[in-house]
């Protein structure tokens, strides 16, 4: 009986040291998108670039001691602050992870950070939350994010209509954190120029009807209206209504608006409307598009290059760290992101590892010019993009 | 003249025609509760899904026939395809009914209980449109889209605003026409219609003067499917094809019911329209209307809206609470919750 126990204390004893070389080797990192919900069409290329950077780097071999990178995806919903919450509970305590790329939109992306990242001590980076709010909140240095906020946004949009000779304008948005921040930080821009906006009215997702918002809008009049909602919810709503009434023949649209679908339901009815999203001519661009050419996804939907950088940025200061302890590699999120340092691209990660593992210093362009400004946020660089024919054309960067 | 010309077409483009079309989306929605409430006797939350279901059919058909070539010219294909949605949607609720249904209404089971049932069908039938045709929104429409657009109207008339009426609006307003006529007529004129009523009325001496309860309740899930399918068309048509929309539809349709009174086809009516046009006219900015009606001089400057956007819902829930508190069976006189 004696021998018997010993037997098995040691064999787990064994298993227990087989199971701790194991987790050595291997870092997880979680991704909490909304896979459901108001942007389920936008989550699954921005989850697949996030996993191919990962791959690229477990393929490279050079991370910490060799170590291979798992994915590990969650929900966050987008919406719902409860479920999310629960999802990233469960990536930290039960499945481990060691750095989290998400979440997406601005509202669940406060509620994880505030309720789980900070106490749980994790770092995340998100790729698509833009709320202004999100640059003010404590975040003990664990969170930074590879989109701009929309308090740059706004002033982007208020440029880009200023030089069209804009000067009066109707405004919806879609009542939630995302869209109730940009028009706020919009408007504020908008005034300041000298604009006029003659009415601000939100519009909630997902509704069986918008006369009412699109008759309110119509009374107060405007050159153009600006919806800031998404593409896949009830800002084609309001913009179907608004088109049908003939309240509004153009429209501008920021991040939220760009889809796809602008062209295939709406096309040549919406020509000279305009709008502008996170996006950069720097040579990265066209890589990740080549990318995910190779690996089935679309490279050049919203917050996908983003998607890229956050994963590739969280790996790349654990290596400038030498840790995968979210504690130990926090502080070095800024190193490799900005100057100075060799220049590294997409597809290019092997390399930047090696550079930091020989102690080199690396400065990570990657897909959208990543360039980290105050608290750990993206400075920003928009595609201004016009509707002419029918087609999404892009006018210029800035 | 010209300015009051003006503000009636303001009026009728933004507020009139968009809340008659969308009164009777919400009116035949109504229509279908209200006869399962009257009849059967328990709210049927799965209405909203039964609707989506029925659309679901339609629209494939409509695809299907799309990609054959057939098509009504400026008319939606949809409505060819309509009867075979409406056949689908009937064959899904006799199944449920002889599945789910039928059990607890041999043990005369309490309402609440027939409630909490249809919740669970709701959410079966919610799941299994989402499985088939996915969630996302799909494009079915086809044909003339307007009967006049907004540019048209101000090149023909002359004046400064515009007036845009939609092929399926006005598709919408003159099948709800037909579908309560054939109604009314069915429940007023005919055999089975007269032998609902008395169910309706009193279940115990319809059953004692040899009226079948079975075929009574197969009667009604067969109308009520083909409503439910018709105004899931024609919402589907007017907006977008979108189940969680569909979902979504639940709330004001019960109001829409409740307000008209419980088991009143007449107040179904009424109560859609009442609904639409307070969502609408409620948060209404007059600014454009005033503007052509007043003086110069008394012009408004702000936009003379009573209540901001947001509170379009919270305004046809008041109605509904106070039509409760005074008139607890509703405007017309159903049945008492």
């Amino acid at each position: 009986m004696k021998k018997l126990l010993m037997a098995t204390a040691a064999s787990a004893l064994m298993a227990t040291t087989a199971m701790a070389g194991g987790h050595a080797k291997e870092v997880k990192l979680g991704i909490i998108f909304g896979f459901t919900g108001p942007i389920e069409s936008l989550t699954p290329p921005m989850a697949a670039a996030a996993e191919m950077a990962m791959k690229e780097v477990t393929d490279s071999g050079l991370l910490l001691d060799a170590a291979t990178v798992t994915p590990i995806r969650a929900d966050s919903t987008c919406i719902d602050s409860g479920a999310a919450t629960s999802a990233a509970e469960r990536l930290i305590t039960s499945d481990g992870i060691n750095g989290l790329v998400g979440g997406d939109c601005s509202g669940v992306t406060g509620a994880i950070l505030s309720n789980v990242a900070l106490p749980n001590g994790m770092l995340m980076i998100s790729p698509s939350a833009t709320s202004p709010a999100l640059s003010t909140a404590e975040d003990n240095g664990l969170f930074f994010r590879t989109a701009p906020s929309d308090a740059r946004q706004g002033v982007v949009m208020t440029e880009i209509l200023m030089e069209q000779g804009v000067k009066e304008v109707a405004l919806t948005y879609t009542n939630n954190d995302y869209g109730k921040g940009l028009a706020d930080s919009f408007q504020q821009a908008f005034e300041a120029a000298g604009g006029t906006i003659t009415i601000t009215a939100a519009h909630e997702d997902g509704k069986a009807d918008y006369s009412a918002e699109v008759g309110a809008l119509a009374a107060a009049g405007g050159e153009k209206l600006v919806i800031a909602g998404y593409v896949d919810q009830g800002g084609s709503g309001v913009m179907r209504a608004a088109l049908d009434s003939g309240a509004f023949d153009t429209f501008h649209f920021p991040d939220g608006m760009y889809g796809a679908k602008l062209e295939s339901d709406f096309g040549d009815e919406i020509d000279g409307s305009t709008g502008q999203l996170p996006g950069t001519d720097s040579p990265g661009a066209d890589t990740i598009k080549a990318m995910g050419e190779a690996n089935g996804f679309d490279g050049t939907s919203s917050f996908v290059s983003e998607s890229y950088d956050a994963a590739a940025l969280i790996m790349l200061a654990m290596q400038a760290a030498n840790s995968k302890d979210p504690a130990d590699y926090k502080g070095k999120v800024m190193d490799v992101a900005n100057a100075p340092g060799e220049k590294i691209y997409p597809g290019e990660l092997a390399k930047a590892l090696q550079i930091l593992k020989d102690g080199g210093e690396i400065d990570y362009v990657g897909a959208t010019a990543v360039e980290l400004i105050g608290g750990g946020e993206s400075a920003g660089n928009y595609r201004q993009y016009e509707i002419k024919d029918g087609k999404i054309t892009t006018v210029q960067f800035r | 003249m010209v300015d009051f010309l003006n503000a009636l077409v303001a009026l009728s483009n933004f507020v009139l025609i968009p809340a008659i079309a969308y009164g009777s989306q919400l009116a035949l929605g109504a229509l279908g509760v209200t006869l399962i409430y009257g009849i059967l006797r328990f709210s049927n939350f799965a209405h909203g899904d039964t609707m989506a279901f029925g659309a679901m059919i339609t629209v494939l058909i409509t695809w299907w026939m799309q990609s054959v070539g057939i098509n009504l010219g400026p008319l939606p294909t949809a409505l060819l395809a309509l009867p075979f949605g409406i056949l689908g949607c009937m064959a899904l609720v006799l199944f449920t009914d002889r599945v789910v249904y039928k059990f607890y209404r041999e043990q005369k089971a309490k309402p609440v209980i027939l409630v909490i049932v249809s919740m669970g069908v709701m959410f079966i039938m919610n799941g299994l449109v989402r499985f088939i045709i996915g969630p996302g929104d799909q494009k079915f429409a086809d044909g003339e889209r307007f009967l006049i657009s907004a540019r048209e109207f101000k090149q023909l008339t002359g004046l400064r605003e515009g007036l845009a009426i939609k092929t399926t609006q006005c598709l919408t307003v003159v099948v709800a026409i037909v579908c309560v006529t054939l109604l009314f007529w069915f429940l007023n004129k005919t055999r089975t219609g007269k032998s609902m009523r008395a169910y309706s009325d009193n279940e115990d001496l319809a059953l004692l003067s040899g009226i079948n309860p079975e075929r009574v309740v197969m009667y009604t899930w067969l109308i009520v499917a083909t409503l439910a399918t018709v105004a899931g068309v024609l919402y589907g048509l007017d907006k977008t094809f979108k189940p969680f929309i569909y979902f979504q539809l639940l709330l004001p349709i019960f109001a829409s019911a409740i307000v008209g009174g419980l088991g009143n086809p007449l107040g179904a009516i009424a109560g859609g329209f009442v609904i639409a046009f307070s969502e609408v006219t409620v948060t209404y900015a007059w600014k454009k209307v005033l503007k052509y009606l007043l003086p110069e001089n008394l012009e408004p400057s702000s936009l003379v809206q009573l209540l901001s956007t947001d509170y379009k819902f919270a305004v046809s829930f008041v109605i509904l609470l106070i039509v409760l508190l005074f008139k607890p069976t509703g405007l017309f006189k159903g049945k008492s919750v």
